[in-house]
């Protein structure tokens, strides 16, 4: 037996190097797949001095290392006064009833673990146990904060010191809260919000934060407009080479508008696709302009980049950047918001938004597949579908499918214009992550990229290989519909890393490319596999 | 010691009733969560089938929602009766919970039909009354399901004591838990077949209960089945056994909550009333600003930069 497995709750609490690793021989095998891993490469003593790296291999949640038994107190006194503020309505209100419930009705019987990818990707660690991180948590709530009668000899004895909080902060992070072990609850526990509430901790209160999702990522973009610093001048800049260039290699003329007062539609991109996947920008422009669209871009602060890190670890920034994207489209007065491709963006402003902002700025929110399918089925667009024969499947995103239920628009789509589409089993509502879910996608520090590859991103790559098990190698080429930017951005990686395209001649992108490469309005091979 | 019984049925009662109105009260008393909903939610009609939302509408806004009470009952039905999700995700463990939870509602329904003979015999009736006819099927319940209930707790005491995965997440609440259940079954079966085997000596028991008639118990076993089973009655709501009810909330208000708010006062006040909530946490980039509400918090950027 593994011995991880035996990984007890209190190990937690323990001196020693660190909780766990997940060994090679641990992980999950994948279908015809003769790639060894490797062990992992080992953190570097400098951060390793500089800050707490005792979870795993990895270090995602950079946790100052505390020097003195003052600053070991203070990260636990910190971390528990969080965690009171966590359990007020003033301070939580956002969360306050979900928490509460799966902390008190959570029966700890472990049905959720099977649902959880990266349980089964890491061989079934105990660390990936969805209920190992909350029952840590629990066990302080219930001791700590809430302070039931004889709780440490009801629930279980746990020891509070400052590798108990450091760990579970770090562990908050390897979960990508694609919530697919909420969704089997028996009784409706959600231990994934659990993870994002313990993050919500370390960001709100004690200021710890993980600089690709705050510094580089939410405050990036409250401060230049974007995650990716583009400002408006560069953004309009970048999209409008874009126009340029598709529109000389599609031979069809497009230019995306901006701040159009009164259009109908205002389409918020994730403007991580202007500089690694401008085929997309270009294809949304392509699309609307044959669909003959009332629409346009906003060049206004947060509102050309539809990302809201936020809703991955802390709800003020998450609102902050909300109110910013609706007071850009009330600003224009379109009569609508579309979500360009990206997951948690349509999540973050159509749905969780919805709770959040006033009535003068709760504007009209949707997503672009419903439209895209519409559009498509309405005959607007001419299209071959022969110029899509070749192997398709398609990710469902989670934040798309499991946790708003847009299912059904891209398989219509893809229905008609790709002749050889198949489904990866299971997908919809029951879909596996990518394994980028909730930032990690945008994230490549010491061996974070590792973990993407063999742990997150396993069962994802197993799905793929299956979903193409009739056309393996080389010869035939095949392409992974992934609608979700940051979906794409761990799938590029992943691909990258294992060499997919050359040894498999697969290739992901997008929903919209392949809509264009059916047009028959546009020039041939859109859709490329390899670099020209 | 007869009084002191029927003194305990009563606090029983009462806690019980306290215990429920105050999880249920503490819930709804908290401000509305934000939409966290999971697909599929059931009542989404056809949709729901392929686990889709009226969010794959055009313009969804301007629709018609339709809420369908058959794909609710669709979905609660075989989760509530046959616990669906356990089998579907969790089967070692289904065979244990199941008989258990079986026992359970064969009780709660052997209770229901006692009521009615309770009810019965107040009013009146006979022992050839047309509402007694029900006691054979009230006698199948209540002993079926104490036979059940106690298999199922010990199964599910064995399965936490030695399975290392449940061992390991397993609190001495569930022990205590378990073990209250083996304790009070084991001696609710034993009086079932020695001393009560028709539960007259129940009902009779109930019928003195509900008119104050403290006329002494006839039977000690009995006494002490009755004693074990108030405890254990009053004691349920209090742990994560009040799951019971709480599920309601935890499927229909969160996992299926895709109300939206469209011309939605309720929720609009909601917004309203929370945005003024103050904020008391310490991040620098929340902290620090003179911003001490949701409001100002919410609309005030820490890195603004001066428009160019």
């Amino acid at each position: 037996m593994n011995a991880n497995k035996k990984l007890s709750i209190n190990d937690v609490s323990k001196d020693t190097e660190k909780l766990t690793s997940v060994k090679p021989e641990d992980l999950m095998s994948l279908p015809s797949w003769n790639v060894k891993e490797e062990d992992w490469k080992p953190i570097s003593e400098d951060l390793k001095e500089k800050y707490v790296c005792i979870l795993d291999d990895t270090l995602i949640l950079p946790v100052p290392k505390p020097k003195t038994i003052q600053e070991e107190e203070a990260l636990v006194n910190q971390f528990i006064e969080g965690m009171r503020k966590l359990f007020t309505k003033e301070n939580n209100w956002t969360f306050l009833q979900i928490l509460e419930t799966t902390m008190n009705h959570c029966a700890r019987c472990n049905t959720c673990s099977d649902a959880c990818h990266l349980f089964e990707a890491s061989g079934r660690n105990e660390m990936y146990r969805p209920i190992y991180r909350s029952e840590i948590f629990r066990r302080i709530y219930k001791t700590y904060v809430k302070k039931e009668p004889f709780a440490k000899w009801r629930y279980g004895d746990l020891e509070l010191n400052w590798r108990t909080v450091a760990r579970l902060g770090e562990m908050a992070y390897r979960c990508n809260i694609c919530r697919r072990c909420a969704q089997t609850c028996p009784i409706g526990a959600d231990n994934a919000l659990v993870a994002r509430e313990i993050r919500k901790i370390f960001s709100q209160e004690m200021g710890i934060t993980v600089p690709e999702l705050h510094e580089k990522g939410s405050m990036l973009q409250l401060e230049k407009g974007s995650s990716t610093a583009m400002t408006k001048l560069v953004v309009k800049d970048n999209v409008e080479f874009i126009d340029e260039d598709f529109s000389e290699e599609t031979g069809f003329e497009i230019e995306t508008p901006w701040d159009v007062e009164g259009a109908d539609i205002l389409l918020i991109h994730n403007a991580g696709e202007i500089l690694a996947w401008p085929e997309n920008i270009a294809a949304f422009s392509i699309i609307f302009k044959a669909a003959g669209l009332s629409w346009t871009l906003s060049s206004d602060l947060a509102a050309y980049d539809s990302i809201n890190y936020g809703v991955f670890y802390d709800d003020v920034q998450f609102a902050r950047t909300a109110l910013l994207q609706a007071q850009a489209a009330k600003k224009l007065g379109v009569k609508k918001i579309v979500l360009g491709e990206c997951g948690h963006a349509h999540k973050a402003l159509t749905v969780i938004a919805d709770r959040v902002l006033p009535e003068e700025l709760n504007v009209p929110r949707e997503s672009c597949f419903p439209l895209l399918r519409d559009i498509v089925m309405s005959g607007k667009l001419k299209l071959d579908p022969s110029r899509n024969n070749f192997p398709v499947t398609i990710h469902d995103p989670c934040n798309l499918t499991r946790l708003m239920g847009i299912i059904k628009p891209q398989r219509d789509i893809l229905n008609k214009i790709c002749p050889q589409f198949r489904e990866m089993h299971p997908h919809g509502a029951h879909n596996y992550c990518c394994g980028g879910g909730s930032g990690y996608a945008i994230m490549s520090r010491n061996t974070i990229p590792e973990w993407r590859f063999k742990v997150a991103g396993r069962k994802k790559l197993e799905q793929i290989l299956n979903a193409f098990s009739d056309s393996r190698g080389p010869e035939q080429k095949k392409y992974v519909c992934a609608p979700c930017s940051n979906c794409k951005g761990q799938l590029r990686d992943v691909f990258e890393h294992y060499e997919l395209l050359e040894k498999e001649s697969l290739i992901y992108n997008g929903l919209v490319e392949l809509i264009v490469n059916a047009m028959v309005d546009v020039n041939p091979g859109y859709v490329k596999w390899e670099e020209e | 010691m007869s009084i002191l019984i029927y003194l305990l049925g009563y606090i029983a009662v009462i806690a019980f009733l306290i215990s429920v109105i105050h999880r249920v009260v503490s819930y709804i008393k908290q401000p509305m969560h934000v939409r966290w909903e999971l697909y599929p939610v059931a009542h989404e009609g056809k949709r729901a089938a392929h686990g889709g939302s009226y969010l794959e509408d055009v313009d969804w806004w301007k629709k018609k929602r339709e809420k369908s009470l058959i794909g609710e009952l669709k979905v609660m039905i075989p989760e509530i009766f046959f616990l669906k999700a356990v089998w579907e995700h969790n089967r070692p463990l289904w065979l244990s919970t199941y008989a258990f939870h079986l026992g359970l509602y064969l009780i709660c329904g052997f209770l229901g039909l006692l009521m009615i003979n309770v009810f019965a015999q107040i009013i009146g009736c006979t022992e050839n009354c047309l509402v007694l006819t029900v006691s054979p099927l009230m006698i199948f319940m209540g002993g079926a399901g104490i036979v059940l209930c106690l298999v199922g707790s010990i199964m599910l005491f064995q399965k936490r004591l030695n399975e290392p995965e449940l061992r390991e997440y397993s609190g001495t609440d569930h022990y205590v838990n378990l073990g209250m259940f083996i304790v009070s079954m084991s001696i609710s079966l034993i009086t079932w077949l020695f001393v009560d085997p028709k539960f007259i000596m129940a009902r009779d028991f109930i019928v003195n209960m509900i008119q104050f008639n403290f006329t002494p118990i006839p039977n000690n076993l009995f006494g002490l089945q009755m004693i074990l089973a108030f405890i254990l009655f009053a004691y349920i709501p209090m742990t994560h056994m009040s799951h019971f009810f709480m599920k309601y909330f935890l499927y229909h208000d969160i996992r299926w909550g895709d109300e939206p708010n469209v011309n939605n006062l309720k929720v609009q006040a909601h917004i309203g009333s929370v945005l003024n909530y103050p904020v008391s946490w310490s991040a620098s980039h929340i902290a620090g600003h003179g911003k001490t509400t949701w409001a100002e918090v919410a609309t005030f950027n820490p890195v603004a930069q001066p428009e160019s």
